[in-house]
């Protein structure tokens, strides 16, 4: 968990509105995570399965391959579930 | 310049909206609220007004179109009652939450079963918490008079809570009476136009309704108590400009024979108004009684009822609803928290009467007094919470 200190009642925006848009990016949901995927680079064949399944947009396309964005990675495996060449592993995360 | 109109209860709150220059009316028709939104359709009709009228499938659909239509910035208006209340019940807390200050007028019957369409608190009581102002009214004047309040309190940037004003149903409602109706101009002149603080608008994108968990939802609840608690400042303000535009003047509370009154009987709506022509009589027969009918109920007028209370030693508290299992009913309930928090010591007795459009008669009235009066002599409240009207 961060240990930011975030704002009270009187200087949050009124009745829940997020004034600024695309703020959700600063939601860093990496930490709900209790499975870490690990893409294995040798077997991937980069069929970009995992990164259409993602449902949280967190396999990043790169040159040769794909990553996962640990800051939003969730765990939830649908990546790991999909490759057809099982290349994904889940790996308990130890913290 | 104003004229009289007979008005029904109903017609005299469709009269206010007609005149209150609403953007969006999205409502659905239920008895005994139904005259207001036929009347109101037909001011569309006729070309009476601008307002977009949303023919709606449900109160559930009505209350949602209202919060919409509130977020783009629009004047909005709805009614319902009992039923149709309880229907909206989820979506009063999104919309007084989301902060949309949307003016409703409910038309109080009771809750099914058995099924009645008749008189009671139990609809707006049942969703007492749901974050709004409620006002409650003694009669059509007061109806149409409120309603046209209710938009400038609701929508004033330092409030943005939505507004109910209760009327009841069938006796005020269906009920003709002359109202003192104020000219287009001068209501339009008064309610102005909204400005709202923040809008939905694609060219400056805002999220509404977004997930909030345990990091911020106990801060944006503690906001809506926040809002409901300043909003004092703004319904004075509000009645004040009223009154000078119409000599009507409005307060949280209206009391009755209260400078001396040594036993009281404190009520909402149109009791209120047999309350104090039995209050008359008996005063003239030299018993000291008084009456004090709350306009406002949400935010609760704790100061202006503490104040009012002056030489009473017995209160009589009537209310037109019943909280099964509690020990009270809910009006009571905040008036006895109210005196306890302050120290005050005042023997209360507690009045369940009128379910389900049971009549409330002088003669009741007449014995609760009496029965308020011998409290107040002895000091002995034999029953704390009783039922009138009722058959055994």
């Amino acid at each position: 968990m961060s240990k930011e200190v975030k704002p009270g009642w009187k200087s949050i925006p009124i009745g829940g509105i997020l004034l600024e848009p695309g703020s959700a990016l600063k939601y860093k949901t990496g930490d709900w995570r209790a499975f870490r995927p690990i893409i294995d680079g040798e077997k991937c064949i980069n069929c970009l399965l995992c990164w259409i399944y993602c449902p949280d947009g967190a396999i990043i396309r790169e040159e040769k391959g794909v990553r996962v964005d640990y800051e939003y990675c969730k765990g939830c495996g649908i990546c790991a579930n999909e490759c057809p060449v099982k290349a994904i592993t889940m790996v308990e995360e130890k913290r | 310049m104003s004229k009289v109109l007979g008005l029904t209860g109903d017609g005299a709150v469709a009269y206010a909206v007609k005149q209150s220059n609403v953007d969006v009316v999205a409502a659905y028709p239920i008895t005994p609220q139904t005259l207001i939104v036929e009347e109101f359709s037909e001011y569309v009709h006729n070309g009476e007004v601008h307002t977009e009228f949303v023919c709606v499938e449900s109160e559930h659909s009505a209350m949602s179109a209202c919060v919409g239509a509130s977020l783009t910035g629009a004047r909005v208006f709805t009614a319902t009652a009992s039923q149709g209340l309880a229907l909206m019940h989820e979506i009063l807390y999104i919309a007084s939450s989301l902060r949309c200050p949307i003016v409703m007028a409910v038309v109080n019957r009771t809750l099914s079963a058995p099924i009645n369409i008749h008189c009671d608190h139990s609809d707006m009581m049942g969703s007492r918490d749901c974050g709004w102002i409620q006002v409650y009214v003694e009669n059509a004047q007061e109806a149409y008079d409120w309603v046209i309040q209710a938009f400038r309190i609701a929508e004033n940037p330092e409030v943005l809570l939505p507004v109910t004003v209760n009327l009841d149903g069938f006796i005020l409602s269906h009920s003709l009476e002359g109202v003192n109706v104020l000219d287009d101009t001068d209501v339009k002149r008064f309610v102005s136009i909204r400005k709202p603080v923040f809008t939905i608008d694609p060219d400056k994108p805002i999220t509404v309704g977004a997930l909030c968990l345990t990091d911020f939802f106990f801060e944006t609840k503690r906001q809506h108590v926040e809002a409901m608690n300043q909003s004092p400042k703004t319904i004075s303000k509000v009645n004040e400009e009223f009154a000078e535009l119409t000599g009507r003047r409005y307060d949280f509370i209206e009391t009755y024979g209260m400078e001396d009154a040594e036993a009281a009987i404190l009520c909402l709506g149109s009791t209120a108004g047999t309350v104090k022509a039995v209050a008359k009589s008996m005063r003239e027969q030299g018993k000291k009684v008084g009456v004090i009918k709350p306009w406002v109920y949400r935010p609760f007028p704790a100061e202006q009822i503490l104040k009012s209370i002056g030489n009473l030693k017995a209160l009589a508290v009537l209310d037109r609803a019943c909280s099964i299992g509690a020990p009270y009913g809910p009006l009571c309930s905040d008036i006895i928290s109210t005196l306890y928090r302050e120290g005050v010591k005042l023997s209360v007795f507690n009045v369940i009467y009128g379910l389900g459009g049971r009549d409330m008669t002088p003669f009741d009235i007449e014995a609760i007094f009496n029965e308020a009066l011998e409290v107040a002599k002895t000091g002995v409240v034999k029953e704390p919470l009783k039922f009138v009207g009722v058959r055994e």
